[in-house]
């Protein structure tokens, strides 16, 4: 899996609250840019040349003359150290945007870089190849479009053997996908569907996790759901391709499971399945015992390391996971849900430990997976009781209004099983959280503990008088003006009152 | 968050469901002004429920900017040469090597020493370009080339039946076959030595270069047409070079620079007709197949004329 590491043209000293600072912009941004439907992110791959002291470690920005020169050298030098040498040049020059201006507007000059791509010199081949990834990785559309007439060619050499050049191209081809519509109305004729199929069956890791970060830009398309994934697609096709089966494989718990080729086949899985195209296919092919497995070796994983990037893993099979247990083939097949171990609720509980000390964005993701395996499953719900999870559960309530929100749906799940799942949650702390709740200010969260205090003084009588002893009354008079919970608020009074 | 102890022993031990407590609903239970129903709740792409997921997951692939090795440097060793024959490629890294003869000594032809990205493009090369049966069959091309039958039809070494009369339909694909009697070698079927005067069968055998694409073209420039317009490749596509007659050992590897490259597909074949880059066994086999008795068109010679044909149309 990927480490993390400075980049190369940032300056070595950075202060901690520098890089804090950093990462809060690039968060911000990132935010915008999905609120707007417009996130794309690029991977680049760049050699760690060890810095020397002394010599000039950071690339110069190159002109118009010297770009021209190295690429003559690099042509038609005689020395093929020579000509190596001046397209590692070129390719240092490239990691600045100017330089990248410059050398897409001299003509002839991506030809020219196409034929070293082609040529018979191996080394060259992969310098050329290493000058085509720094020019996919621009943010601007005008030079990786400009990339558009290597692509045929990155294809070829999917089918290659060297698993060097191969990722590369991978990962060259994963960010021009990702910048327009217009490359991705080349790439899919040009076969990129097939040629992924073909290249999933490599045993280099390094490559299937450059193939997966292809695919799933691939797959984030916006016209994905309709041109790409779909089994009518025909060439163009995912559902179609034998690609799905090969991700469920790459997602298998055991020994061979990487973390790094899990991440990326998990989020291309999770983009098929949100597209709510084919997913009964899926479930045919063995998705939802599959990530159930792989649930549970989350939460092994998470039990015994620190490691903070499982959560990476993690998002994606919940969302997954949540996804598929909304189709009516989980109930269809063998006549009962496939998945059905109570161990999935055990690990899903550990998991949200997890989030909740590492990374508390995650929890509603966790606890909606938990809304979708208790709503229409007594068996689940039960298990919830006899695991003794209420408790945890109800800890998550201070964290954020849409947590609140989900713990009080999950636990109205449970108490609307009727009076032996009602029985269960009594006494204990569900009330006193509940009176807790009703002093939010959120409406949601108050709506759905009026729903909960609903269920419970149906199927459990007893607490009402609990309720009134408790300033219960006061509590729910606090929200009586509330339009959406005036008449909520109203016939609770009357049952507290009446009981 | 504190979790119950016996939790992590319940993950550890087996599978298993627990026996649901009995389900008892009272209808007061959804009646208004309460509204709550239990359900699986779905989320489609955009939805903003995603959106802090979203960013971690960019978060990740923007900050992940280095390659780890699993060694922090390429590791080197003494100098070496390739150990493939007339190749005097000097190395002092493995990995360097390794892309070295995976992109130059993986799929090379053995007739003309032509490498190639992959083994499918080697296949075609060898195919369209060393296969004497199949430069019989594209000849053919030129003279009649009415009707396609699929390529699986053609043997090589099989028996083959044909049809002995055509009706000249233009077409791809599968065409009529019947029984001439016992299967014979080659291209004896032709049937022209019945002294039939009928249309050729001519196969359509120009593979699609394509990954993944089946289909197949009478011609090479059928075949260019169709990855130009249908698969968007380039016209010049450097795997996809027609036919040309060249020693072998010139050693012209496709796709030079881009200067080189194109000053070759512009060469007009020169060379003695009757000269083929076939090594001298092909020859002979090409002449065991081909009874004298038999003649292709009205007095067309054999060999490779219709390659000028081809390289002047390029």
């Amino acid at each position: 899996m990927w480490s993390r590491r400075q980049g190369r043209l940032r300056p070595t000293v950075c202060g901690v609250e520098e890089l804090r600072r950093r990462r809060r912009e690039q968060e911000a941004a990132l935010r915008k840019a999905r609120r707007e439907q417009q996130l794309v992110s690029k991977r680049l791959l760049r050699e760690d040349v060890p810095e020397e002291a002394g010599e000039g470690c950071v690339a110069a920005i190159l002109g118009e003359a010297e770009v021209q020169q190295f690429l003559r050298q690099a042509q038609r030098g005689t020395e093929e150290k020579e000509r190596e040498g001046a397209l590692v040049s070129l390719r240092r020059g490239l990691q600045h945007p100017e330089t990248q201006q410059t050398f897409i507007q001299l003509e002839g000059s991506m030809r020219t870089l196409v034929g070293l791509l082609t040529s018979n010199q191996a080394l060259l081949q992969l310098e050329a190849a290493r000058c085509l990834h720094e020019l996919s990785h621009s943010e601007h559309s005008t030079i990786a479009e400009a990339c558009l007439p290597a692509t045929s060619y990155l294809l070829t050499y999917l089918s290659g053997h060297s698993p060097d050049f191969i990722e590369l191209c991978l990962y060259t081809l994963g960010n021009l996908i990702v910048e327009s519509e217009a490359v991705r109305r080349q790439l899919l004729p040009q076969g990129i569907v097939p040629a992924l199929a073909a290249c999933i069956q490599s045993p280099h890791v390094a490559v299937l996790e450059a193939l997966g970060y292809a695919l799933s830009q691939l797959l984030q398309a916006k016209e994905a759901p309709e041109k790409i994934i779909p089994p009518a697609s025909a060439s163009s096709s995912i559902l179609a391709s034998t690609l799905p089966q090969h991700m469920l494989q790459m997602l298998q718990p055991g020994p061979k499971l990487n973390p790094g080729v899990a991440v990326e086949f998990a989020w291309c899985l999770h983009y098929i399945i949100c597209s709510q195209v084919s997913n009964p296919l899926l479930i045919g092919h063995g998705a939802l015992s599959t990530l159930g497995l792989l649930l549970l070796d989350l939460a092994g994983a998470v039990q015994r390391t620190e490691d903070a990037g499982l959560e990476l893993l993690a998002c994606p099979v919940l969302r997954c996971l949540s996804n598929l247990l909304t189709e009516a083939a989980v109930e269809t097949v063998g006549g009962q849900m496939q998945l059905r171990d109570e161990r999935v609720v055990a690990a899903l509980f550990i998991l949200l430990q997890f989030f909740f000390q590492k990374q508390p964005s995650l929890l509603p993701e966790g606890l909606w997976l938990l809304n979708n395996l208790t709503a229409n499953s007594p068996s689940f719900c039960t298990s919830l009781l006899s695991l003794d999870l209420i408790e945890p559960l109800l800890q998550l309530l201070p964290v954020s209004n849409v947590v609140s929100v989900m713990v009080l749906t999950v636990l109205c799940n449970v108490a609307e099983k009727g009076p032996a799942y009602c029985q269960r949650l009594w006494p204990g702390s569900l009330l006193p959280a509940l009176l807790h709740t009703l002093a939010f200010s959120d409406t949601e969260v108050v709506g759905q503990s009026l729903e909960l205090l609903h269920l419970l003084f149906l199927y459990q009588p007893e607490a009402v008088q609990v309720f009134l002893q408790q300033s219960g009354l006061q509590a729910l008079e606090r929200h009586q003006e509330e339009a959406q919970l005036q008449d909520r608020v109203y016939a609770l009074q009357q049952i507290a009152l009446q009981g | 968050m504190q979790l119950p102890p016996a939790l992590c022993a319940r993950l550890a031990a087996g599978p298993g469901a627990a026996e649901p407590l009995p389900v008892e609903r009272d209808p007061a239970a959804g009646a208004a002004p309460f509204r709550f129903v239990a359900r699986p709740v779905r989320f489609p792409r955009e939805h903003e429920f995603f959106e802090d997921g979203d960013v971690q997951r960019h978060l990740y692939l923007q900050e992940v900017l280095m390659q780890v090795a699993d060694a922090p440097e390429k590791p080197r060793v003494p100098a070496f040469a390739c150990q493939v024959a007339g190749c005097c490629q000097v190395f002092d890294a493995l990995d360097d090597y390794e892309h070295h003869y995976h992109a130059l000594h993986g799929n090379v032809c053995s007739f003309c020493k032509r490498a190639f990205p992959s083994g499918h493009l080697l296949d075609a090369h060898i195919l369209e370009w060393h296969d004497a049966l199949f430069q019989i069959l594209s000849e053919r091309q030129d003279m009649v080339g009415e009707v396609c039958i699929a390529a699986e039809a053609i043997p090589s070494g099989d028996g083959l039946r044909v049809l002995p009369q055509l009706s000249g339909a233009r077409g791809q694909g599968q065409g009529y076959l019947s029984t001439l009697g016992s299967p014979v070698r080659g291209a004896w079927w032709w049937g022209r030595a019945r002294g039939q005067r009928e249309v050729m069968p001519s196969p359509c055998q120009y593979q699609c270069l394509v990954e993944g694409c089946t289909e197949k073209f009478k011609t090479s420039r059928d075949r260019k047409d169709h990855m130009v317009r249908m698969h968007l490749y380039p016209a010049d596509f450097r795997f996809d070079k027609p036919k040309k007659s060249r020693s072998p050992a010139s050693a012209e590897v496709p796709g030079d620079s881009g200067e080189r490259s194109e000053g070759e597909a512009m060469e007009i074949c020169s060379e003695p007709v009757a000269a083929s880059p076939a090594p001298a066994g092909e020859r002979r086999t090409y002449s065991h197949r081909i009874p004298s008795t038999i003649c292709f068109g009205q007095g067309a010679a054999r060999g490779f004329k219709s390659n000028k044909k081809k390289t002047k149309q390029c």
